[in-house]
């Protein structure tokens, strides 16, 4: 046992074979610089005290540990605890990230930001920030997001951030990082390009995991203290993988399961799905060598999933290690059964979630009735729903097609 | 040597211009592909650059993404590039240099690749997203099957990584004009002449060629006034798009004759 290799300390370019840096030479030297400028500030007390004074000041950290007990009754004989991240300025977990990119940007002397978004999440969080520190900001869109999250369209506007509708491909996640990379190449002096996951060539992956990182290590340090525990399970939605990790890392060494779940969309039997690490192979995209849902030539295959944050057909390459090593589970889990569960954690406790964190409420209700009687589970309840009420609404029929 | 740098070195000392000259495979179809290749080699193309079609070509402006859209939306497949390459090769003796994202080339398999590139009668391969420092397999199995490999050297690379690019390429080096993707630009950068002279200060004896956003004679000729020879694609596919294989060889002569 004490051979143990300790997998928190595990930092890219590479974990296991996944990782690297696969993107076109002109991005080499902002990829070094990032870099640089990140090993520096991570030791340097001055930038750690600004991050953690704008996490408390203005993003509202530690976010609440919240236990519910009724949800936690239709899985079982478990309890479960929400890491509150909904509850953080701008609604999710992204802010972590996103202000410990923007303080590097002006570190670096960037005055211009670039991010992609799906849900729009990451692309609110950059334009908050952008409009913070001063920055111009532009944030990549698909198209088919710009309709299914019209509201943070809005959001990201009125922050005065410049929202692109991204036209080509499948319209969604992968075609706004596509854009958002030619974006960079052609101006990667001025510009920083805000990766919102934990994909990405070196050193996304481990940077973006860090600033996340203070989800898990909060989430241990309150329910030691709050309720003397160490949960038996971590879980989280997964995408690219930012929140997961961010709740898995402080536990990565640890005797806890952890389970990630992604969209399975309409079912990993139809084909319609976004369930890359079930269902991808290895390869290279957006610049990391990870699971890809990809076909025989290595063409990427569109995904789709009713949650515009989960829609992505790659995943991050810590996690793809994770998975290689059988440290973390991976499950998929359908447009129907997550929409269930943000129904029914809505109407058993009063918390509206986002579609994405969903997923992760839906697998607790699948799988937790395997786990031993009395067992804890600490699920990352990623973001909030209030983007997704349009979505909702006309699921569950609240908003009518039939005008009264 | 390498036919494509015989080639490069040819032209030098007789004062001629280089022109590389990129379409994509299965654009719009197959059998059209082939047909618009064999024209430009005979229009006067030097060393082909035959792109490989890739769902997320980053590197690329829309000129080149629609295209290759077009190419996988006909059902473009990897496997039929070896049919492309003996096709064009049995009418023309034109260095053929397959252009690829990595993605699809490790899928397929790199070892696989190269074999079938051989047998085929091509040169070797471009590869936009692989920087060599992680190209270690491809490093090794060009050398076994001596096989062409370029690398991109940029305004932003480090004196180092020029050097690293141009000792770990083969053929030549492609010198990356401007900081920016494919497409059409009005003015070539001043910054690709210090790519070029960063290049050859690394006293690399490899040729350095340049592109990206190339699209007039006057560009090929001043580009060859300082380097080895000038890469141009989407200026030779807006041509075709326009006016079909005639414009393209009208492109074509005009890029690498001046007139
Ligand atoms: C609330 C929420 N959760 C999860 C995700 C998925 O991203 P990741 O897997 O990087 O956490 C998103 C992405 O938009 C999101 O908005």
């Amino acid at each position: 046992m004490s051979e143990k290799p300790v997998l928190s300390s595990q930092n890219g370019p590479y974990f296991g074979q996944f990782g690297g840096r696969f993107v076109p030479e002109s991005l080499i030297a902002a990829l070094d610089e990032l870099d640089e400028t990140y090993q520096a500030a991570k030791t340097d007390p001055a930038f750690i005290a600004e991050l953690s004074e704008l996490n408390r000041t203005y993003v509202g950290r530690p976010s609440q540990i919240t236990e519910v007990p009724k949800f936690a009754s239709l899985a079982g004989d478990i309890r479960v605890f929400l890491k509150r991240e909904d509850l953080n300025h701008t609604g999710s977990h992204k802010i972590n990230n996103v202000l410990g990119q923007a303080l590097l940007a002006k570190r670096m002397g960037k005055k211009r930001i670039i991010a992609e978004t799906g849900a729009g999440q990451h692309g609110v969080a950059s334009a908050t920030a952008a409009a913070l520190f001063g920055l111009e900001c532009v944030v990549y869109m698909g198209e088919i997001d710009t309709k299914r999250q019209a509201l943070n369209v809005a959001r990201m506007k009125l922050l005065g951030a410049e929202v692109v509708p991204v036209v080509t491909g499948s319209k969604t996640l992968k075609d706004a990082i596509n854009e958002a990379l030619r974006d960079w190449v052609t101006n990667v002096t001025s510009t920083h390009y805000l990766l919102g996951t934990v994909a990405g060539p070196h050193p996304f992956p481990t940077m973006v995991r860090d600033f996340h990182s203070v989800i898990g290590h909060e989430a241990k340090a309150q329910l030691q203290a709050e309720h003397s525990l160490i949960p038996d399970v971590v879980a989280a939605c997964v995408g690219g993988g930012s929140n997961a990790i961010g709740i898995f890392h402080a536990f990565l060494d640890d005797p806890v399961r952890l389970w990630g779940f992604e969209a399975a969309g309409d079912g990993i039997e139809t084909g319609r799905h976004a369930a890359t690490l079930s269902e991808g192979k290895v390869g290279v995209l957006h610049g990391a060598k990870s699971f890809i849902l990809q076909d025989e030539d290595g063409q990427t295959i569109e995904s789709h999933s009713i949650s515009a944050g989960l829609d992505y057909p790659g995943v991050g390459p810590e996690h793809a290690w994770l998975k290689d090593i059988a440290r973390a589970e991976y499950f998929g889990i359908t447009d129907d059964e997550a929409m269930q569960a943000l129904k029914a954690l809505a109407e058993t406790e009063g918390i509206i979630a986002a579609i994405e964190t969903a997923h992760a409420l839906a697998g607790i209700i699948k799988f937790g009735s395997s786990l031993k009687p009395g067992s804890s589970i600490l699920l990352n309840l990623s973001g909030r729903g209030d983007k997704d009420m349009e979505t909702v609404g006309k699921y569950f029929g609240f908003i009518g097609d039939t005008n009264e | 040597m390498s036919s494509v740098e015989t080639i490069i070195r040819e032209n030098k000392s007789k004062g001629v211009d280089t022109l590389i000259g990129y379409f994509p495979a299965g654009y719009p179809t197959l059998e059209a592909s082939v047909e618009a290749c064999v024209a430009m080699c005979e229009a006067g193309v030097d060393v082909l650059e035959l792109g490989i079609p890739y769902s997320d070509p980053v590197m690329d402006g829309l000129v080149i993404q629609q295209a290759t859209e077009v190419s996988l939306a006909t059902g473009f497949k990897i496997r039929e590039i070896s049919k492309i390459i003996k096709a064009i090769r049995q009418r023309v003796d034109t260095p053929i240099l397959v252009m690829s994202y990595w993605n699809p080339i490790i899928q397929y398999g790199v070892k696989q690749l190269a074999e079938d590139l051989v047998s085929a009668g091509a040169q070797g391969m471009i590869t936009p997203d692989l920087i060599p420092d992680e190209a270690a397999e491809w490093l090794q199995i060009s050398d076994e099957y001596d096989l062409d490999r370029v690398f991109m050297a940029t305004p932003s690379s480090s004196t180092e990584r020029l050097a690293k690019a141009a000792n770990s390429s083969r053929g030549f080096v492609y010198g990356v004009s401007t900081m920016g993707i494919t497409g059409t630009r009005e003015d070539l950068d001043a910054k690709a002449r210090a790519v070029v002279s960063g290049v050859r200060d690394s006293r690399t004896s490899t040729p350095v060629c340049v592109g990206i956003g190339i699209s007039t004679a006057e560009q090929v000729s001043e580009v060859n006034s300082y380097a080895d020879g000038a890469i141009v694609g989407s200026a030779i596919i807006k041509a075709y798009n326009e006016a079909g294989i005639d414009g393209l060889v009208n492109c074509v002569r005009q890029l690498k004759t001046g007139k």
